[in-house]
This record gives structure tokens, sequence and C-alpha cells, in this order.
């Protein structure tokens, strides 16, 4: 049975789409926490992209990427609100 | 293509995980583009998107299972998301209430329940 060789590029071509409404909101805001909020959903779904693109190709799922996105995306995320809420990073 | 070797309801699994996944990553990201005001488009992304993550780090840890390569890692990665999105959902939460303080909805009075 090849379903999955069907599946998958559909389901990549899906998550790049909730990937370009992600980038609309970002550039268009219209304010910074919008824009944080789009940056924060644009690295989940650039996670879940890699994580297909993994099962699509041959290469196999590339886990220290994922966890490399994943850790920089939430230490971007709170460290981009903490200048939001104090002004200042290291206080 | 590594995952040619499941048997057909292993890839039927798999291929449903991905499918619920990817609808709920677009569902999320669908509302942040829909929906009018900060506070509701913070839902979008903090919970659905999370949700269809989850589902496809799910079905990758299936496939990686079933190839006898199981190691736990994206169980690993998944529950690291799920600890995450809702501090980083917080904080944002805060970020935009610390600029807009008058758009703080009204908390819930005696009243508000008639």
């Amino acid at each position: 049975m090849k379903l999955l060789p069907v599946l998958l590029p559909w389901i990549l071509l899906v998550l790049a789409v909730a990937m370009a409404l992600a980038g609309w909101r970002l550039l268009r805001g219209p304010t910074l926490p919008d824009r944080i909020l789009a940056l924060d959903a644009l690295y989940i779904d650039a996670l879940a992209l890699l994580v297909v693109l993994g099962l699509y190709s041959s290469s196999g799922v590339h886990f220290e990427l994922m966890l490399l996105i994943g850790l920089l995306g939430f230490i971007g995320t709170v460290a981009l609100g903490k200048m939001l809420m104090r002004g200042d990073l290291v206080e | 293509m590594n995952a040619l070797h499941l048997p057909l309801w292993a890839e039927g699994l798999v291929a449903a995980l991905l499918i619920i996944g990817a609808a709920f990553v677009l569902i999320g990201s669908w509302a942040l583009v829909k929906f009018s005001h900060f506070f509701n488009r913070l839902h979008g992304p903090s919970k659905a998107s999370t949700l269809g993550v989850g589902c496809v780090l799910l079905a990758a840890a299936l496939v990686s299972f079933w190839q006898g390569q199981a190691s736990g890692r994206e169980l690993l990665i998944l529950l690291f998301l799920f600890i995450t999105a809702p501090v980083s959902a917080h904080v944002l939460v805060k970020a935009a209430l610390r600029l807009r303080p008058d758009e703080r909805p009204q908390p819930p009075g005696p009243e508000s329940n008639r």
C-alpha cells in the first residue's frame, strides 16, 4: 500500500499555507505582540514541516534540528515578550 | 521514502494523525489571520497549532516505532512543546496588557452571569 507517499506532499502543502498565513500576520501587525505571536506560530509550523519532511525524505527525522528550533523559538518568544514588558532584557 | 514497510492499518493510523495534525495547524494559523483582536488571535497558535504539532510528532513516533527504531525522542520534543506553549502565551498576554492596559477585559462580576 502506497498511501503515505501520496499523502505527504499534500500535508507539506497545507503546512506551507499555514506558514504563509502566519507570515501575513507577521507583516500586517498591527501591534508588536501580534508580530511576536506570528513568529511563535511560524516556529511551531516550521517544526511540523520539518517532521513531515523527515518522514518524506529518506534521511530520517532530524531530531537535532527539531530540538534546536523548539528551544530557540521558545527562548526567542519569551525574550521578546520580556523585552516588551520591561523595555530591557537584562536588568 | 522511509515509511514504506508499514502494515496497512499502521499506515492508515499514521495518515489519519498527519491529516488531523495538519488540519489543526492550518486552523490555528487561519485564526491568526481571521480574528479581530490580539487576545482573540492568541487562542489560535497557542492551542490549535500546538495540538496539531503534537499529532504530527505522534505520527512520526509511530513510524519510527514500527521501523524498530523507537527512541522516544519525538515524544520528548512533544512534551517540551506542550510545556513551553502555555508559558510563551502567558508572556505574550502580559506584554500586551503592559502595552495597552485599557484593553483589559472587565472581570466577571456577580451580575454578569444573568
